[in-house]
């Protein structure tokens, strides 16, 4: 080992090579199994690349992949819209409710399957109550749910907090003096934001952006809801799931959608390549905040309170229809009734705590493998380091359905110790699924968090005596805390609701998460009150863990802050 | 709790243990099933009772989904049951000899329900209920847009329906492709896909799953739907806003069981399939929660007024004489026709078909050869198929969809890809087409 590395960067390659064994197990080997057929000629079993060949001149295909990029750019294009000045405001500004603020604004991230999907068609849906109202008054409609625009508007306003989040961290982690410089050389306002606060912020908004626009070209849910089919994913997933069908298409474009993502992600890196964004001190921690006055408060809350609202609706018309008992064209249910979460509380517990641990561990094993990552990717130079990160975030691409075929066809055979029971149906297969396929999420903030961190604190600690481990666990991890956070916050919330992996891998009732229960009451017209209110309470679990975690990072910020610099502004 | 436990190691061992017992021989009876919940516990807890000492673990998945876990567990299977609606995926499983073969006792059963046989003639899977497909509509959404009430399928070609219908695809759900396939049968090749193309101009919507369509309805997304029975009725016992009606032409298709080869409990799911086909079990069917027709004649006495019996009514799902094997050989090709004409192409074949209705409207009183002639022109246009009833029929042909090479030897010409790519290009521009001959007869008019 020596002969390969110095003996400094031992303990990263050992961390290095480990993930890397990880991902191979449990991402590379049981999606090979599965997508190797769109190499293989079906008729022959040769290797080929004729199925590629036949994606390109398939006109249904061009054009799905022509409709994916179109959505996914003007998804981050609205989404960027909607977040920058939730994320600006509660950073920057003295702000009542900060935390809460920024609590309700990844609460959109948590749609649970099936019932944020009626929730929002009775609401915005052709005959939704927002069109009955504006047909009422003023006789005519608006398709928010028709065709790929409509694609593009519920994508934003599910995904922008990718942006808001990752944003927002890299906000507070830039360092006061810089801001102060500026003033000091008479910068302020637009001016001041335009060209020295967002720059240094720059690597939180490219990973929230390069997120959502991953996450847009592949995910499945929205399209499936609006039933718009002319799109990659959905194209994908209708072709591996029909019944007795073996078209190798399907894993060809899972293929393609893979590619895509990386290249998307290589892009995204190469933007912010050749700048350091790191700022040295870090006495002060985040920016100045000042108080506003009157009228400007006053424009403030009412710009957030409208994006709030537009973002929440689609839960508030989801608490509308756990609480209704029957609502059918028509702008309200037709009465309210407390039954619906009777009935969950009387036979779905289970899945509630079930869902608490898979997610919570799913979330921390993500934090943990992202720290290691970014800090092996930025920190070291150890060959192929990057590849490390192309692997974990090529997970974002991969449909749940090819992963949980893979995880049935590689484990399945192999029992657990102990236990004498498949692998593939033991319950921490579910947390491994959920782990990686929400690791992409955790990384991208990780490293937006490394790349703020000046390396000359490192190097500082370690010239006063300090070891690489202790440097990294007194200095780079604190410091790294905002971002950590973050992630673990987005990989809950959205484990939470996972469910295209975990219906696969489901071996027990007892083992089933909160997704496969909402699943299960949506498969029958009585099911759909209990399944909102199991919806309901997936939003509330992950929206209290969520404030509480920014109510501990608010007072720990608090505690480092001088207080005499942050009462007084200009 | 006890999975918080079993994350200390010792804990595991503890789990170890009493998971153990739990798949001992007589404990447990683990069910596949796309059934809701609605019906699975109903069941489950009738069964339980009569069976004490005996757990069934369900495990609800979709069909597709279910069919693939059997696949991929079949060599270290767990699995007893899988009990589900579509003939269709107990003939894939039985094609990957995933099923046992059973021989039910239960007596009364007839051999036939409408015009299609009970059980699985090679017996690797029983019908333990029928069901049949019909329209569903919204009551509110129709008085608000003052829409008629459709009586058979052809009805819903009406103009008056256009942008108002929805329907899952034959290639997503089993049953769907059943009712499709028993109006080709009936009106034959490119009449019966004429019949559909000129239903489905007049689409809303093809949903990606079944329970969509009834799910659409429910919310007034969309005004009509083409459902199952069971959705349309068991919408209606949950207190939604609308009605249910078997069309003169559908077929009644049993909802089946099968044993799972090498299940881990034969006995209890033997015994599990006795009670379903018990007359206790058959008039569980009559809970308004699940509502599906039960497959024992006798049953019907203690029905609900009202309540369908295709038994004595023999007009229900008898009308067509239905061609299991024709209905089998062409099975994928019908399932892709369908996604690649309707699914995938749905804006081109409404745009299409809004163009020929408005250029009828136009026409209607006057007499115009040349405009009369365009829209005959357009209409054949839209109805072309792109492949005939013999090729789609031809085993070789249908190998190219199946792709399942038996043996390393094995070589099958063309691929998918390569055919629907063609069918595509003709379908899109046949659509177009039609499109502009029925506006130029409009300006004609």
């Amino acid at each position: 080992m020596s002969f390969l590395f110095p003996s400094v960067q031992r303990g990263p390659a050992v961390a290095g090579l480990l993930i890397a064994l990880f991902l191979f197990l449990f991402l590379a080997v049981p999606v090979g199994q599965v997508i190797f057929v769109a190499f293989q000629d079906a008729s022959t079993g040769e290797a080929t690349i004729i199925n590629f060949v036949d994606f390109f001149r398939n006109s249904l295909f061009r054009e799905s992949f022509f409709n994916s990029f179109y959505v996914a750019s003007m998804s981050v294009v609205i989404a960027s819209i909607i977040s920058m000045p939730l994320a600006y405001f509660t950073t920057r500004f003295n702000f009542g409710g900060t935390a809460l603020i920024q609590t309700l604004g990844i609460i959109p991230l948590i749609m649970p399957p099936f019932v944020g999907a009626v929730a929002m068609q009775l609401l915005f849906g052709s005959n939704g109550s927002v069109n009955l109202i504006l047909d009422d008054w003023f006789g005519f409609t608006i398709p928010f749910m028709e065709g790929l625009n409509g694609v593009i508007f519920v994508e934003s306003i599910h995904y922008f907090p990718f942006i808001l989040i990752n944003l927002s961290a890299a906000l507070s982690n830039i360092d006061r003096s810089m801001e102060e410089s500026a003033q000091n050389l008479g910068s302020n306002g637009m001016r001041l934001f335009r060209r020295i606060v967002f720059p240094l912020a720059m690597p939180g908004y490219v990973a929230g952006a390069a997120l959502v626009f991953i996450k847009v070209f592949d995910d499945l849910g929205t399209p499936l809801l609006l039933n718009v089919n002319n799109m990659l994913a959905p194209q994908a997933y209708l072709r591996v799931t029909s019944i007795g069908i073996s078209d190798p298409m399907g894993y060809v474009i899972a293929v393609i959608l893979v590619a895509f993502s990386l290249l998307s992600l290589w892009v995204s890196m190469r933007a912010l390549k050749g700048k350091d964004y790191a700022t040295v001190q870090k006495g002060g921690g985040g920016l100045m905040k000042r108080d506003l006055r009157r009228w400007e408060k006053v424009g403030c809350y009412a710009v957030v309170i409208l994006i709030l609202v537009l973002v929440l609706s689609p839960h508030f018309g989801l608490l509308l229809l756990s609480f209704g008992t029957i609502w059918s064209y028509a702008v309200l249910p037709d009465a309210f009734t407390i039954a619906h979460y009777v009935t969950v509380f009387s036979t779905a517990t289970q899945y509630i705590t079930n869902t608490l641990l898979y997610a919570g561990l799913a979330a921390l094993f993500d934090v943990i493998l992202g720290t290691a990552i970014a800090y092996v990717v930025w920190r070291t130079d150890l060959v192929g380091r990057k590849w490390l990160d192309y692997g974990a975030t090529a997970a974002l691409a991969v449909p749940g359905v090819v992963l949980g075929i893979g995880y049935l066809r590689t484990f399945h055979n192999i029992n657990v110790p102990l236990i004498d029971e498949p692998l593939a149906t033991w319950w921490v297969i579910i947390v491994i699924a959920m782990t990686i396929r929400r690791l992409p999420y955790a990384l991208r903030s990780c490293v937006a968090a490394i790349q703020q961190i000046s390396v000359m604190l490192e190097e500082a600690a370690e010239n006063l005596g300090a070891t690489k481990t202790r440097t990294v666990w007194r200095i780079v991890i604190p410091l790294m805390s905002g971002g950590i956070l973050a992630g673990f916050v987005t990989s809950f919330a959205t484990a939470a609701v996972e469910l295209s992996a975990t219906i696969m891998l489901v071996a027990r009732e007892t083992d089933a998460p909160l997704a496969y229960g909402i699943y299960e009451f949506m498969q029958s017209a009585a099911g759909r009150g209990p399944g909102a209110a199991l919806g309901v309470i997936a939003v509330l679990f992950v929206g209290v863990g969520t404030y509480i975690s920014h109510v501990i990072i608010e007072r720990s910020n608090k505690a480092r802050e001088p207080k005499s610099i942050v009462a007084e502004e200009t | 709790m006890k999975k918080f436990m079993t994350l200390g190691a010792a804990a595991v061992i503890a789990m170890s243990v009493a998971s153990g017992t739990a798949f001992a021989a007589d404990g447990t009876l683990t069910v596949v099933t796309s059934f809701p919940k609605d019906l699975t516990s109903v069941f489950k807890s009738a069964f339980e009772k009569k069976n004490p000492g005996l757990t069934i673990e369900v495990l609800n998945k979709k069909t597709s989904a279910g069919i693939k876990y059997l696949q991929e567990t079949s060599a270290n299977n767990t699995s007893d049951l899988f009990w589900a609606s579509a003939p269709d995926a107990f003939e894939v499983l039985k094609g990957d000899s995933l099923l046992a073969k059973y021989t039910p006792m239960a007596k009364g059963i007839p051999d036939k329900v409408g015009a299609f046989p009970i059980n699985d003639p090679d017996g690797y899977y029983m019908g333990f209920a029928a069901s049949g497909y019909g329209i569903m509509w919204n009551t509110r959404y129709t008085a608000a847009k003052k829409l008629p009430v459709p009586k058979n399928w052809a009805d819903l070609k009406d103009p008056v329906y256009h942008g108002h219908v929805g329907m899952s695809a034959p290639s997503r759900s089993g049953t769907t492709h059943l009712t499709v396939e028993t109006v080709i049968q009936g009106m034959g090749w490119d009449a019966g896909w004429a019949e559909w193309k000129e239903i489905a101009g007049n689409f809303k919507t093809v949903t990606e799953r079944s329970f969509g369509v009834p799910d659409g309805v429910n919310s007034g997304q969309f005004g009509y739907g083409i459902v199952i029975d069971f959705f349309g009725l068991s919408s209606v016992g949950s207190g939604f806003p609308v009605d249910f009606v078997y069309p003169e032409v559908t077929t009644l298709v049993p909802a089946n069981i099968g044993i799972v080869k090498g299940a881990p409990n034969q006995a209890a799911a033997a015994e599990f399939i006795e009670f379903l086909l018990s007359p206790e079990g058959q008039e569980l069917l009559l809970n308004p929660k699940i509502r599906r027709l039960p497959v024992n004649p006798n049953t019907y006495a203690n029905a609900p007024a009202g309540f369908p019996n295709p038994f004595k009514d023999k007009s229900i799902g008898a009308a067509v004489k239905f061609d299991l094997d024709l209905s089998k050989n062409r099975y994928n090709v019908v399932n892709s026709l369908f996604d690649v004409m309707i699914t995938y192409r749905m804006k081109d074949l409404t745009a299409a078909t809004k163009a020929i209705q408005d250029a009828d409207a136009a026409i209607k009183g006057k007499s115009n050869p040349a405009a009369a002639k365009l829209i005959a022109e357009a209409r054949a246009l839209v109805a072309k198929m792109p492949v005939s009833e013999a090729t789609a029929g031809a085993k070789e042909f249908n190998a190219i969809f199946k792709k399942k090479r038996k043996k390393a030897t094995d070589v099958i010409e063309g691929r998918q890809a390569e055919v629907e790519q063609e069918w595509d290009t003709q379908v899109k521009a046949n659509y177009a087409k039609a499109k502009e001959l029925a506006e130029q007869a409009k300006n004609m008019l």
